[in-house]
């Protein structure tokens, strides 16, 4: 039986109290919203916060809406919600292609966007989403909101820019009009961690990419995306031999680890293959089909 | 701490530690033994329970964190002695073997007929995804959700003798 260590529990009424009771408590405690990344590391004991702060009744960061030019997602979105919204699917069907393959169900209905960020997991699918997307996160503290990138947001696996008393709240992601994009993931069976994924949006101008964003998860890539590959695509068309060079550089930037979900050398001959594919997909759903 | 919550109709409030999963409190300490406690990695999904109207795992639910709100176990499907489609739909299909992963399915096939009254393979085995048979293959799982969509709100022929303790002492 895998038991938490004793922890106190606190539970936030608003983001006001949330940050007012993480600066009172100290490093040793830990926000928890879905905590389904976080009690399974408290259950064995990879965590053990000297505290949980309940978010789960902070509902005015569960929303999703258009502000301006970006996208916006609260970050107690859940992942089921994320699944279910038409202006997302609108906007950015990667967001769909990834959410119907995080974990499975139950846990998507309680899982949320704020964690899957905030968790680091290198295996984490929004992450790369994020990524590729060039999302801003909003972060805020009591000394005010600041925002970052979410190609700066993740030091590294489990790590994190957030302060000590400081919370993400929100996910912005710029809108492209006319941009098309794609997600997509390997993984050994249903509700599985991915072995690896990618996932791009893709906007042409003029049969040549304008502009272009991959992202890679669980993979070892810098910063979860793939940018020699994006520097090589834009100007280009996307012809099957420049995404072919596309996924090969992709390939190139990463360091995969050898685990339980295979070798170095498969988990490469991934990036490149799932790169080429996300890359095809978002020429398809643009309209055009990739020249030969 | 006390937690206060409703479980299948009744306000329970009882003393814990903060640090008890969900799945402990209803088993251990109030008794409805329905709902299962398997993998403990948030992976198998027989103790699937609902919080709130959705099927979680409420082995990565802090006890504390469900004060307040409504959960509604397996033992909760059953009404007046009959039995809810899905239940009757798992004896006449045959879905369980070993009945392990059975609270899960069935809180979860509850919740899909809910939204979906007629949903087709595809959207059944999409929605049990998250809960894990060692025994059927799902085959007959599947089968057992088509049979109490197509057998939904019809009468139970006769009611099950009421045997077991379905209430929770408050």
């Amino acid at each position: 039986m895998q038991t938490p260590a004793p922890v106190d529990y606190a539970r936030a009424t608003s983001v006001d109290h949330a940050l007012a009771l993480l600066e009172q408590l100290g490093p040793e405690s830990r926000l928890i919203a879905g905590g389904h990344s976080l009690l399974p590391m408290m259950r064995i004991r990879l965590a053990q916060p000297e505290c949980v702060i309940d978010i789960n009744d902070l509902t005015d960061l569960d929303y999703i809406r258009v502000e301006g030019s970006d996208l916006c997602l609260g970050a107690m979105t859940r992942h089921a919600t994320v699944l279910a919204s038409p202006v997302v699917g609108e906007h950015y069907p990667i967001l769909h292609d990834a959410e119907r393959r995080i974990a499975d169900p139950p846990v998507r209905n309680r899982g949320t966007v704020g964690g899957s960020f905030c968790q680091a997991d290198p295996a984490e699918d929004l992450a790369a989403v994020g990524s590729a997307l060039k999302a801003t996160l909003v972060l805020r503290s009591a000394g005010g909101t600041r925002t970052v990138s979410a190609r700066a947001f993740h030091e590294g696996p489990y790590t994190t820019v957030l302060g000590d008393a400081e919370m993400l709240t929100e996910v912005r992601i710029p809108i492209r009009p006319g941009a098309a994009s794609a997600y997509e993931k390997v993984k050994r069976r249903a509700g599985d961690w991915a072995a690896a994924a990618a996932g791009a949006y893709l906007l042409l101008r003029d049969g040549v990419v304008a502009d272009v964003g991959i992202g890679l998860t669980a993979v070892g890539a810098p910063h979860f995306c793939a940018e020699d590959a994006e520097t090589y695509l834009v100007g280009k068309p996307p012809t099957e031999e420049h995404i072919a060079e596309a996924g090969r550089l992709a390939a190139a930037a990463c360091t995969p680890r050898a685990d339980q979900r295979g070798p170095v050398e498969y988990k490469l001959h991934l990036v490149d293959e799932l790169t080429r594919r996300v890359l095809r997909r978002s020429v398809e759903r643009a309209g055009g089909r990739a020249e030969q | 701490m006390k937690v206060t919550m409703t479980v299948n109709g009744t306000e329970v409030s009882r003393e814990v530690e903060p640090r008890l999963l969900l799945v402990h409190f209803v088993r251990d300490h109030l008794g409805l033994t329905g709902t299962h406690w398997g993998c403990d990695t948030s992976q198998c999904g027989t103790c699937v329970l609902w919080l709130d109207g959705q099927p979680v795992k409420s082995c990565t639910v802090l006890a504390p964190m469900a004060d307040g709100h409504e959960v509604r176990t397996v033992e909760g499907l059953e009404t007046d002695g009959q039995l809810d489609p899905v239940q009757r739909g798992f004896m006449e299909e045959h879905g369980l073997q070993c009945g392990f992963c059975t609270p899960g399915m069935m809180m979860t096939a509850r919740w899909l007929l809910d939204h979906d009254p007629d949903p087709d393979e595809d959207t059944i085995r999409e929605a049990i995804s998250g809960q894990l048979c060692r025994c059927t293959g799902y085959e007959n799982i599947v089968r057992a959700v088509r049979w109490a969509a197509e057998h939904s709100g019809e009468e139970q022929a006769e009611p099950q003798p009421a045997e077991t303790e379905q209430g929770v002492q408050a």
